[in-house]
């Protein structure tokens, strides 16, 4: 428990000095300093809490659900492991939670999945680790970090399926001069709810992509953050979700500009059909003080196909430093366009086709984006089955 | 032998103060072969007509026909109407981003085909297309008209249209917003399309230039959603002089003023 009080106090002090964002709250890693979300929340405004079985709140979070499995190229060492090495990584990232639940999962979960890769190693092929959730009952605590040693470059592929009732944290350090993607699908069965929070902390000179991927669950709630550990670190944080009937799934995005020189660029894209789906997407950029000469850019597109479905888009920038070299956001939110389906259905193109083209060309450059050639298809083939299901219905 | 044929048409549109009609009452017939030129003045309903043919969702058709070959094109929902054999080149081509030129050439022509066009020589034929009408064969990697100027937009109409080879071609003041190259050189593709076979045309406009490489064989003033006179190519000489003072606003305004 030392270790992490010592952690807790580190980021503390050095959190020292943050401005009155109402959005981020100081920390603890102390439970009992977290009550229970209402639902009333700045943070928790859009998600739908009685759907989340009280794993926000005092769900009993039980060991050993979901299974874990995956493949070690060389140069990477992964493991569940346990006890003082597993406690001695919570907060490693510099988190200091401001949720119950992460605050839950740093206390509760029993073991870490981590994975780590050597300094000045290039991993050739991805790092796949499948989570496979069992049962939506009983909840449980997932903790996993992924370290990645300086100078290193690696890919590591986090594929979430089946049914659970999680509470994760993804803690993920990436060392000066890395240059690391870390990707996570959320293609979970329609009865699972996940809330998870990927926290990053960035090293100097470091290349950091995350890729979110959602397209299964009841209620997916992502929290991806980035902060910064020196100058010249750059984060992209992609993401690609498509919501079904009755499916809520949201995206939070916070990087933190606390060091000069850091850049920052999000793009995420989603796409949603059938009756009460929604997605949810908040854009927190904070540029500090001493962050001078960043650049930051965010954007939210959001394709809405049929009645019935909500799109939130919510961009939030806090600028406290004039010297920036670049700072924007967009965000848009269309309705499938009914002349992009008449030009095309007037080439000759049945009306199916014609979506399937325009919805396939919305979320192409995203795909390439995500730059893992093993996903590319799949994610264009999941994209494909999406669609399947609307016109079926239609 | 195809004759697209329209009679007595009348279409509106959905104002906020309630339908409003913009055709009163359209009668004509295009035979194989035949090229006709439509000319009258801005927001006189010359693209409704185009589009009420296309099938666009957003004109109501109220009254009247349309038949390709004794067949009834408004019942059919727009993509069939072009596998029917029509092709309207708009007046202002639709972006459609993320999907390629080349993709959407070949889903195009393979829908209106019936089967996927041979690999081989499809590229052989996209890229010949492409260059008759002087578009740089790289335009097939882009988005379709996506930061495609006026010109561009214009010529990549004709390019479909020789492309997917239709029985009747409506062609939207495709003149417009060219210069005199390009305006040669869509003409040529109009031309080239109808010496394919015996194909019918119906050349919407605003200006008398393109008739000048383009003979239309009947000439129709369009004046607030009606035929107002009709006549051989004489007429758009006339037209050409005189303008459309003598339709707008007919007996009235025109009285001895
Ligand atoms: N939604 C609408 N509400 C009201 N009027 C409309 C609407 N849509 C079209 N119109 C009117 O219909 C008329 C015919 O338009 P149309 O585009 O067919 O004209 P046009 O002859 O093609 O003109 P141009 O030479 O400028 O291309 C115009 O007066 C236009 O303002
Ligand atoms: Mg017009």
């Amino acid at each position: 428990m030392t270790v992490t009080e010592t952690a807790a106090a580190a980021v503390q002090n050095a959190v020292e000095g943050r401005v009155a964002s109402h959005l981020h709250p100081t920390g603890s890693f102390a439970v009992a300093e977290h009550p229970v979300p209402t639902g009333r929340e700045e943070i928790w405004r859009f998600t739908p809490m009685k759907r989340l079985r009280n794993v926000h709140g005092d769900a009993e979070l039980v060991a050993g659900g979901a299974l874990f499995q995956w493949n070690t190229p060389e140069g990477v060492r992964a493991e569940l492991v346990h006890g003082e090495e597993s406690q001695a990584l919570r907060g490693v990232s510099g988190l200091v939670p401001n949720t119950r639940y992460a605050a839950r999962v740093l206390a509760e979960a029993p073991s870490t999945l981590l994975v780590d890769v050597a300094a000045n190693t290039e991993v050739h092929e991805p790092v796949l680790v499948d989570v496979k959730g069992q049962s939506a009952d009983p909840a449980e605590a997932g903790h996993v970090v992924l370290r990645f040693g300086l100078h290193s470059k690696a890919v590591v592929v986090l594929n979430h399926t089946g049914s659970a009732t999680l509470a994760q944290v993804v803690e993920v350090h990436v060392g000066d001069g890395a240059d690391v993607s870390v990707v996570s699908l959320q293609d979970w069965a329609d009865d699972t709810v996940h809330l998870t929070q990927h926290e990053a902390s960035v090293g100097r000179d470091a290349s950091y992509k995350h890729v979110a991927i959602s397209f299964g669950g009841d209620v997916v709630r992502m929290d991806s953050n980035v902060s910064y550990r020196g100058p010249g670190g750059s984060a992209e944080l992609l993401g690609l979700y498509f919501a079904d009937a009755g499916q809520h799934l949201e995206h939070r995005l916070f990087a933190d500009h606390n060091e000069p020189h850091t850049k920052s660029n999000v793009v995420y894209k989603g796409a949603l059909q059938g009756q009460g789906a929604h997605t949810v997407w908040v854009g927190n950029v904070l540029i500090r003080k001493v962050a001078e000469g960043i650049e930051t850019y965010e954007q939210n597109r959001n394709l809405v196909l049929t009645d019935g479905c909500r799109a939130d888009s919510v961009p939030n920038l806090e600028i406290e430093t004039g010297e920036i070299a670049g700072a924007g956001h967009a965000s848009t939110t269309g309705r499938f366009d009914d002349q992009h389906l008449f030009y095309l259905q007037s080439r000759g193109i049945p009306e199916d086709e014609a979506r399937r083209l325009v919805v396939h060309g919305f979320f192409n450059d995203i795909v390439r984006r995500v730059g893992v050639p093993e996903l590319e298809e799949r994610l264009m083939a999941t994209v494909e089955a999406e669609l399947a299901k609307n016109v079926s219905k239609a | 032998m195809s004759t697209l044929e329209i009679r007595d048409l009348h279409v509106s549109v959905d104002t906020e103060d309630g339908p409003k009609e913009i055709l009163k009452g359209v009668t004509l017939t295009i035979n194989a072969g035949e090229t006709h030129a439509i000319m009258g003045p801005n927001g006189s309903g010359k693209s409704t007509l185009a589009y009420s043919i296309a099938g666009h969702p957003k004109y109501t058709i109220t009254s009247g026909t349309v038949t390709l070959d004794g067949q009834d094109v408004l019942a059919m929902a727009v993509d069939e109407r072009a596998r029917a054999g029509l092709f309207l080149a708009m007046q202002y081509p639709v972006e459609v981003p993320g999907v390629s030129v080349s993709n959407f050439l070949r889903t195009a022509k393979t829908a209106i085909a019936g089967e996927a066009p041979k690999l081989r020589t499809w590229i052989k034929d996209v890229n010949t297309a492409m260059e008759r009408v002087n578009m740089d064969t790289t335009f097939a990697t882009r988005n379709v008209n996506e930061g495609f100027s006026g010109g561009e937009k214009k010529r990549h109409e004709i390019v479909q249209l020789e492309l997917l080879d239709p029985k009747v071609a409506v062609l939207d003041e495709t003149d417009s917003g060219l210069d005199i190259d390009a305006l040669r050189i869509v003409s040529e593709g109009v031309n080239r399309f109808k010496e394919n076979g015996d194909k019918g045309v119906l050349l919407i406009t605003h200006y008398t230039r393109i008739l000048r490489y383009i003979k239309p064989d009947f000439v129709h003033v369009f004046v607030d959603g009606r035929i107002a006179e009709e006549g051989g190519s004489e007429l758009a000489d006339k037209l050409e002089s005189e303008g459309y003072a003598a339709y707008v606003g007919a007996g009235a305004a025109g009285a001895g003023a």
